[in-house]
């Protein structure tokens, strides 16, 4: 019988819902506060609460810094490559700027193609924070050497 | 400059000024991506080759139409995001171009030399983020964007700075150090900005410039321009704001020396002429007293006191680092004239000064590449020894002194005239005087060299040993610019008037 019964239950019954949350903040975000940055950071707090529960290894089972490090880099590459696939996507014939949303849907009375342009770099940013937050908790956490369970 | 202004096709010619921001910034995130260092490394020189490209491309549309505008996300400023491009800043863009292709080739052995091999790709990467947040701040058209590619460049400059750890542990002091007074530099220039976005209601720089026109100036925008030289003051190094730099060029690895030193505190110093000569106007009563009291005494305490340091080091990049300071220092007296002549020979200056400091720093690194030296008395028979290099090593070297046939006399040149048309003879003879000083810390480093015979080890005198290629050949481009340059003066003597005219002309 493991230790810390109720808080390694209780995380794992909160764990999933504040990840539900990290996506709700992030989808809502252009209708409401939050967005890309608030999300991702939510979404790094699940994995480090992970980590405070079960232990750095586990965590980084779950999450390998490896992957850690490519989420980092790719989500620049989402974002920017939102900005470049409006450079290629001609809307209505006439040549979009670098961003220029508009290009990402055929419904200009809504401005539709603004939404998911958004959303996408918004995807982006939640990308990099997420990784670079959980890179920066790998990083401090592994130069400790983890709590033992005696001195909790 | 017809030729230059159509040889690229018609789309990317229209999408030139984003990108050439944005391919560094796709590419640092490639290079993140890269198992090697190698493949990084190709991948920043190859971006860097099409940066320098971009370049060349935008001074041809620039030449054509004198500004080159672009509406970011196609919303038209000054409410959307500009980036704009003028006879000011593409200069500045071509150096980035230029010396980031020449220090892009010297860093692979460079690089492979001083930092461990799986930690090169992620230094790549974060090169390129750097490359790309000095070409932002060159090329953005409102002020809060300056801010944000200020923070970039610099973010990534204190990451880069701290690899240097490899061969020196002091490179982490000197870092941390340059994080905090390059954050505190970034807050003072953001308040700036927040008060002139308070006293104008617009970030929009061209915009900004009208607005203070029409409405004229007050406390709030004299708090604001007191703030922003500060700030970029800090970033440029300027007199007594520069204690950053001498430990964190003598400590970064070699190659990010050499490119820091012939760009980074160029990028702050065509910020701050940005600021001072576009935004406010030479002509408003308290910038033009900034420039007597203020630009001018700080360039000439600078020449002075930074000369005078870098006599007495004895670490032969610190010696160094010193004497950019006291080349800022020139260059903020070319600005504190307050005429266009003053003006013109302070970018020509900033020019001048990158060719010599890049190849200077990349001699060094040869140096500590074959032989692990870094003091100034170790540099003992390294012209016997490393031939090629020390030849670049002292063309550069007596073109950073202002010897005649080398760029640093033209430079010196159009400092001293555009003085003496001003009536400042302190001037002229504090540039006299500096560069005395200046032939002072050079002789040191070249009599070590070329006078001193090279070291033995157990009876062994140390062998000729070449630098790799790599290193050489854009190290001797560059010591061949500071002659080639002296000769054909007129492109950046050119390059330098037109920008000059383009800020002071203006209105």
């Amino acid at each position: 019988m493991s230790p810390h019964l109720i808080l390694r239950i209780v995380s794992k019954l909160l764990i999933p819902l504040i990840v539900v949350f990290g996506f709700y903040v992030h989808f809502h975000g252009d209708f409401g506060p939050g967005g890309g940055f608030q999300a991702g950071v939510i979404i790094a707090v699940a994995v480090i609460l992970y980590a405070l529960i079960f232990g750095m290894d586990e965590a980084r089972r779950a999450v390998p810094p490896v992957a850690v490090r490519y989420g980092a880099a790719l989500g620049v590459l989402i974002y920017v490559g939102t900005g470049v696939l409006t450079m290629f996507m001609n809307g209505a014939g006439e040549p979009l700027n670098f961003l220029d949303y508009d290009a990402l849907h055929p419904d200009q009375s809504h401005h539709s193609g603004q939404h998911y342009g958004i959303l996408l770099v918004e995807l982006g940013v939640l990308t990099t924070v997420t990784s670079v937050m959980l890179a920066i908790f790998y990083a401090f956490a592994g130069r400790v050497p983890d709590i033992k369970d005696e001195d909790w | 400059m017809d030729m230059l202004a159509s040889f690229l096709p018609a789309g990317v010619a229209h999408h030139a000024p984003v990108l050439i921001v944005v391919v560094p910034l796709i590419a640092a995130a490639v290079a993140a991506f890269m198992p090697r260092g190698v493949m990084a490394w190709s991948v920043a020189l190859a971006t860097s080759v099409i940066v320098a490209i971009l370049a060349f491309g935008l001074l041809g549309q620039v030449g054509a139409h004198g500004v080159v505008s672009y509406d970011v996300g196609g919303w038209a400023p000054p409410h959307g995001i500009e980036i704009r491009l003028d006879r000011l800043n593409v200069p500045i863009l071509l150096l980035l171009g230029v010396l980031g292709v020449l220090s892009l080739i010297y860093a692979l052995p460079s690089v492979a030399d001083e930092i461990a091999k799986k930690q090169q790709a992620l230094f790549y990467s974060a090169f390129l983020v750097c490359f790309s947040g000095l070409i932002g701040v060159t090329i953005a058209g409102d002020a809060f964007n300056v801010f944000v590619f200020l923070e970039i460049s610099s973010i990534a400059t204190y990451t880069i700075i701290a690899m240097g750890v490899g061969k020196d542990r002091r490179a982490l002091t000197a870092s941390y150090n340059y994080l905090v007074l390059g954050t505190i530099g970034a807050t003072f220039f953001v308040i700036g900005v927040g008060f002139l976005y308070m006293a104008t209601g617009t970030l929009n720089m061209a915009d900004m410039a009208a607005v203070l026109e029409q409405n004229g100036h007050n406390r709030v925008t004299q708090a604001a321009f007191a703030f922003i030289v500060v700030g970029l003051g800090l970033k440029a190094a300027m007199f007594p704001l520069h204690v950053w730099l001498p430990n964190a060029y003598a400590f970064a690895p070699n190659f990010v020396t050499a490119f820091l030193a012939s760009t980074a505190t160029k990028v702050a110093f065509y910020a701050l002429v940005r600021f001072v000569f576009s935004i406010f106007h030479p002509d408003v009563a308290f910038v033009s007293m900034s420039f007597t009291w203020l630009f001018a005494v700080v360039g000439v305490i600078a020449m002075m006191v930074a000369s005078v340091q870098a006599v007495f080091q004895t670490d032969a990049r610190r010696l160094l680092a010193y004497s950019s300071v006291a080349q800022v220092g020139y260059m903020m007296l070319g600005l504190g004239m307050g005429t266009a002549a003053g003006l013109s020979a302070g970018l020509l200056h900033l020019m001048n000064h990158a060719l010599m400091k890049g190849a200077l720093f990349m001699a060094l690194g040869a140096f500590a590449l074959n032989f692990g030296v870094r003091r100034v008395k170790d540099l003992a028979g390294l012209g016997k020894t490393m031939p090629a290099s020390a030849m670049a090593f002292t063309v550069a070297g007596l073109s950073l002194v202002g010897v005649p046939l080398t760029v640093g006399f033209t430079s010196k040149w159009y400092l001293v005239t555009a003085a003496l048309e001003r009536g400042w003879w302190w001037a002229v003879a504090a540039l006299m005087i500096s560069s005395l000083l200046a032939l002072a810390y050079v002789a040191r480093l070249l009599a070590a060299i070329w006078m001193e015979n090279p070291p033995s080890h157990h009876g062994e005198v140390a062998q000729r040993r070449l630098a790799p290629w790599m290193v050489l050949v854009p190290m001797l481009i560059l010591a061949a610019a500071n002659v080639y340059f002296f000769f054909h003066a007129d492109p950046l003597v050119g390059l330098a008037q037109a920008a000059a005219d383009a800020v002071m002309g203006g209105r």
